[in-house]
């Protein structure tokens, strides 16, 4: 019984302080499954990546992902993800009830602004700390892990660095940074190599 | 039209891989240009209310849309009262519903199956090609979004100040493992009183 409240006051609180969107989210989910060692470093890793590949924000797949091994039942699943979306349904409905008053006043509210301006610089210190906190020998295991990790980091920043304006090769470079595809492309790197 | 909210989500929440982001585009052809449920204007402030408040965005959206269409479209053998009052509730409730369903099914399903194949060598091999490529996937947006926080200022009155805020955020989880939960209240306390010391002076 106490694994469900524990479950419940994490993905309370990972949906409470998760400003930002998906990526910033996963600090505030490695830091509590990690502590509570719900999951490996490797498990959350490989999570991270069937989130990627698979439909759906990232917060929920983990939610319900987490739920279930932690419990081992379809209800740890319910509640973590439950949980996680509360924080968001009462703060969202307040935000829709006052909704009027905010789009006249609230929005070009100072301290409104400037605190969506420092929170996004917050969040990249939790992006930066989650990437950080998996480089790891738990992930990192050789030096064809270097490799994989190097080629995969410049193919997604691919886009910003060619700068050419013609549409094929705009077509080729977003393919080829695809998230998806590269996962599928490391998969079967990793199988060539190590299987 | 409860039906509709959930359908539309359904597909968005099924048809959008990797999240966040990636959910917007496809909610906007949904809502905006096809069911004509809330216009371009209420779309853009709808991203803003989304991405302020804390959560997933796609759901915060999906509590919006939800709420908004919901109001509008009480049907008549609901109007008046109590129950005029919870049909908003109701149609958040099923556009969220359609939001998280997809990805819950399907990762459901991958946790009961994966468990029992992870310690497969093919499988453990593919993981370990896959691994080091997940780190990469996070730490490459970091870049782009490093140029993008300060909009639409660029880099002056405190950028470069909020920049080392952004490495000793990082820093103290990596190396000290404190909670993000800490760094988020820290950051919010900082900006009201920055903005609020701020404002003092300007007022003088």
């Amino acid at each position: 019984m106490m694994i469900y409240l524990q479950l419940f006051i994490s993905f309370f609180k990972i949906g409470l302080f998760g400003f930002g969107g998906g990526l910033a989210i996963l600090s505030l989910i490695q830091h509590e499954v990690l502590a509570y060692g719900w999951l490996t470093e490797q498990e959350f890793v490989d999570i991270v990546a069937i989130s990627q590949v698979t439909p759906g924000p990232i917060g929920v797949n983990c939610a319900t992902y987490v739920g279930y091994t932690a419990t081992g039942t379809v209800w740890g699943s319910v509640l973590a993800t439950g949980a996680l979306i509360l924080p968001s349904l009462i703060i969202m409905l307040t935000l829709c009830k006052v909704y009027v008053l905010l789009s006249t006043r609230f929005a070009d509210n100072v301290y409104f602004q400037n605190t969506l301006r420092y929170l996004r610089f917050a969040v990249l210190g939790l992006i930066a700390a989650a990437a950080l906190l998996l480089i790891t020998p738990a992930t990192f295991i050789d030096e064809w892990s270097i490799v994989l990790f190097a080629a995969v980091f410049v193919l997604t920043i691919l886009p910003q660095l060619v700068r050419s304006k013609n549409p094929v090769v705009q077509r080729v470079v977003s393919t080829l940074s695809h998230p998806i595809l590269l996962i599928a492309l490391a998969g079967v790197a990793g199988y060539v190599i190590y299987a | 039209m409860l039906l509709q909210l959930f359908w539309t989500y359904l597909k968005v929440g099924t048809f959008t891989l990797g999240g966040g982001y990636a959910m917007l585009p496809l909610i906007q052809r949904e809502v905006v240009d096809y069911r004509k449920w809330i216009d371009e204007t209420e779309f853009l402030n709808m991203i803003a209310l989304a991405q302020a408040a804390p959560g997933i965005i796609a759901v915060n959206s999906a509590i919006f849309i939800g709420y908004q269409v919901g109001q509008r479209h009480v049907p008549a053998s609901w109007s008046g009262g109590w129950r005029a009052r919870l049909y908003p509730h109701l149609a958040v409730a099923a556009a969220v519903l359609g939001a998280v369903i997809p990805s819950f099914v399907i990762i459901l399903a991958i946790a009961m199956v994966f468990s029992s194949y992870s310690s497969q060598p093919a499988v453990e091999a593919v993981m370990k090609g896959v691994r080091p490529a997940v780190v990469a996937l996070i730490a490459a947006p970091l870049l782009r979004m490093a140029q993008k926080a300060n909009n639409p200022k660029p880099f002056k009155d405190g950028g470069v100040l909020l920049l080392s805020w952004s490495i000793v955020a990082a820093l103290l989880i990596w190396l000290v493992h404190v909670s993000p939960v800490y760094i988020i209240i820290a950051t919010i306390v900082l900006a009201l009183t920055a903005t609020w010391i701020g404002e003092r002076r300007h007022s003088k």
